[in-house]
């Protein structure tokens, strides 16, 4: 290791060999460091699976542009459209299809006493084309009454159950004192908001939410002619569709503003954003702590080698060393220990929570960042290292 | 008359401690010019002012009055760059080791070499081995300050003084930890560097045992050079 650091400085590796001197700091920062990681990956990770939750129905569907309330807020959270929309969106060149999009949270109680819901999508079984191309099969065959398609991930599901289905078989439960039948699966997983899934038909879909009126979906979904740009056709609906009332975005649209939406609007995304910033800053003060205490413990040292000859670079060197073993020393346990308490949040809970490498890498550099910027406010003490007061 | 004879030129020399009030002159004009190769010892009571000199000579401290030129260059207005530089060509030898805790007696030699550059690593290696060798330190070349004696300690820090042949030395009681036979290796090695390469020495010392090894024996008091004799 001193071979190693001493061929890639040019010189005697200072900083680590200060560091690894005191084992027990070394070990104290380390352990900081990756606490601060931890608390960081594990934001990340409930805030990441909040946004895969949340876009996570859009995988679903096969629509080009979506039209949709002004009142609502996501795909989940919506409001009620006129369903003349869909019939006005028609006459706008370029759009070639629509169908209406109901969307309701269903709760039903299961034969051990246990409560699941399902987010329910209901469709137009004849115009499965809009559901994606894996599904567009199955949803056709919902046209027969209280079918449904089943969420194989759904949380809480009789194991026996999703197994049937996997298997071809069906699998029948009650809900609002109505039987449904599950004829089919697919893969979409639970979330924040629902334990999992549910596709049916919009005629099942009304008769088991009473309230909702055919004529009030949650959205209108759109297909714009081949060739065409859904980005110009959304542009001559907002033309033709009163703004104040009807949303257009196109599905990429549609998906962003839902992620910056609970990013920004929701409490959840700013509570885990602070979560965040609170585990940066204890990663801050930790290192900032070990490294202005590590550069006061050695003024002497510090001094003697300013009478040496030594200048200023090689000290912020020294720091800079120590702030970047502590950052890579502290990042890896950090990685380790959130992927298991990652694989135990999925097992528990259902929710979609992954370490992906854009997160690890990103988490690292952020990392690398934090603790040179406490490493750059620790080498201020180094001001006091004065070679007079050697003598 | 300083220059390539006298690396050490020092003319009208003030110094002050503290500031408003508080402010206390410590050195008076103070004039001395040192030869190169000489071993100069400065004597003197506590808060006599040789320390005080002894710092200012070897730019470790801000010169506020009066010229002082080391090895032709003059520090007062000198910027801290070119001070960095200057301090490259000097050996310190502190009365503590000063060792850097966390380094091996050979790494901490070799901090006076590496303050040069990176160099050829071997040829740094075989110097700083040599240098340990010569103050009685073979067998310990991987030890740690902590496993050192005192005088193992301080015989290490003459090594990483001496090791990138400086052509100044200034020491601040560098016997002080070192037992009678250990002090006179030491001092003796210095005269013979005087010698041989023309390095120059200044000593801070009441050790007794030595005065006979100096060429020139400056005593202060109160700031003040009150004796100045060769031997």
């Amino acid at each position: 290791m001193i071979r190693l650091l001493t061929a890639l400085f040019g010189r005697l590796p200072i900083g680590w060999l200060q560091l690894s001197h005191n084992r027990t700091r070394l070990i104290a920062a380390v352990a900081g460091v990756a606490f601060a990681n931890l608390l960081v990956f594990m934001q990340l990770g409930i805030m990441g699976a909040l946004n895969n939750s949340t876009v996570a129905p859009y995988a679903l569907l096969n629509a080009d542009i979506i039209l949709s309330s002004q009142e609502g807020n996501t795909l989940t959270d919506s409001g009620n459209i006129a369903r003349t929309y869909q019939y006005q969106a028609l006459a706008v060149p370029g759009v070639v299809a629509a169908t209406p999009l109901f969307i309701g949270n269903l709760p039903l109680t299961l034969e051990d006493g246990s409560s699941v819901s399902l987010l329910s999508f209901g469709v137009d079984a004849a115009k499965a084309g809009f559901m994606a191309p894996a599904l567009a099969p199955s949803v056709a065959g919902l046209a027969l009454e209280n079918t449904v398609l089943l969420d194989k991930d759904t949380r809480g599901m009789p194991a026996e159950a999703l197994d049937s289905l996997a298997s071809g078989g069906s699998f029948t439960f009650e809900a609002n004192g109505k039987t449904l039948t599950a004829v089919g699966s697919m893969s979409v997983g639970g979330g924040f908001l629902a334990d999992g899934m549910m596709v049916t038909s919009d005629q099942t879909f009304l008769r088991f939410f009473g309230s909702r009126s055919s004529g009030a979906p949650d959205h209108i979904l759109l297909r714009v002619g081949d060739g065409l740009s859904p980005d110009i056709v959304a542009e001559r609906l907002r033309a033709a569709l009163p703004a104040a009332v009807v949303k257009v975005q196109t599905v990429a649209e549609a998906r962003a503003a839902d992620l910056s939406f609970m990013a920004t609007e929701r409490p959840t995304g700013i509570i885990f954003g602070f979560g965040v910033f609170m585990g940066i800053l204890v990663g801050l003060v930790i290192v900032y702590q070990v490294l202005s205490t590590d550069v006061a413990d050695h003024l002497r040292e510090y001094a003697t080698f300013k009478a040496m000859g030594y200048g200023q670079r090689f000290f912020l060197g020294i720091v800079f060393e120590e702030a970047i073993v502590l950052a890579v020393f502290g990042f890896v346990p950090g990685l380790v220990v959130s992927m298991g308490l990652y694989a135990g949040l999925v097992a528990v809970t259902g929710l979609p929570v992954a370490m992906d490498a854009t997160r690890a890498v990103l988490v690292f550099v952020g990392t690398l960042g934090a603790c040179t910027l406490s490493g750059a406010i620790a080498t201020r003490r180094l001001a006091a290292a004065d070679p007079a007061d050697l003598f | 008359m300083a220059g390539a004879d006298f690396p050490i030129a020092v003319q009208g020399l003030n110094h002050y401690f503290g500031t408003g009030e508080a402010r206390k002159q410590a050195i008076f004009d103070l004039n001395l010019s040192i030869k190169r190769g000489t071993l100069t010892i400065l004597m003197g009571p506590s808060g006599s002012g040789k320390t005080t000199v002894l710092t200012l000579m070897g730019c470790l401290r801000e010169v506020q009055e009066g010229q002082v030129r080391l090895l032709g260059h003059a520090l007062h207005g000198a910027t801290e760059a070119q001070l960095v530089q200057l301090r490259r060509r000097l050996g310190f030898i502190f009365q503590a080791h000063n060792l850097h805790e966390s380094l091996t007696a050979m790494q901490n030699v070799l901090m006076g070499l590496q303050v040069h550059g990176p160099g050829n690593a071997a040829k740094q290696q075989g110097a700083a081995r040599h240098m340990l060798g010569l103050l009685g330190l073979a067998d310990r070349l991987d030890y740690l300050p902590a496993n050192l004696s005192g005088g193992q300690k301080q015989r290490v820090a003459v090594a990483r003084a001496l090791v990138s042949n400086p052509e100044v030395v200034f020491a601040d009681e560098p016997t002080a930890a070192l037992d009678k036979d250990s002090g006179r290796v030491v001092v003796e090695m210095l005269k013979a560097l005087g010698q041989s390469r023309g390095v120059t020495t200044v000593m801070v010392t009441h050790d007794n045992r030595i005065m006979e090894l100096a060429d020139r024996i400056i005593t202060l008091e109160e700031g003040r050079i009150v004796n100045d004799t060769n031997p």
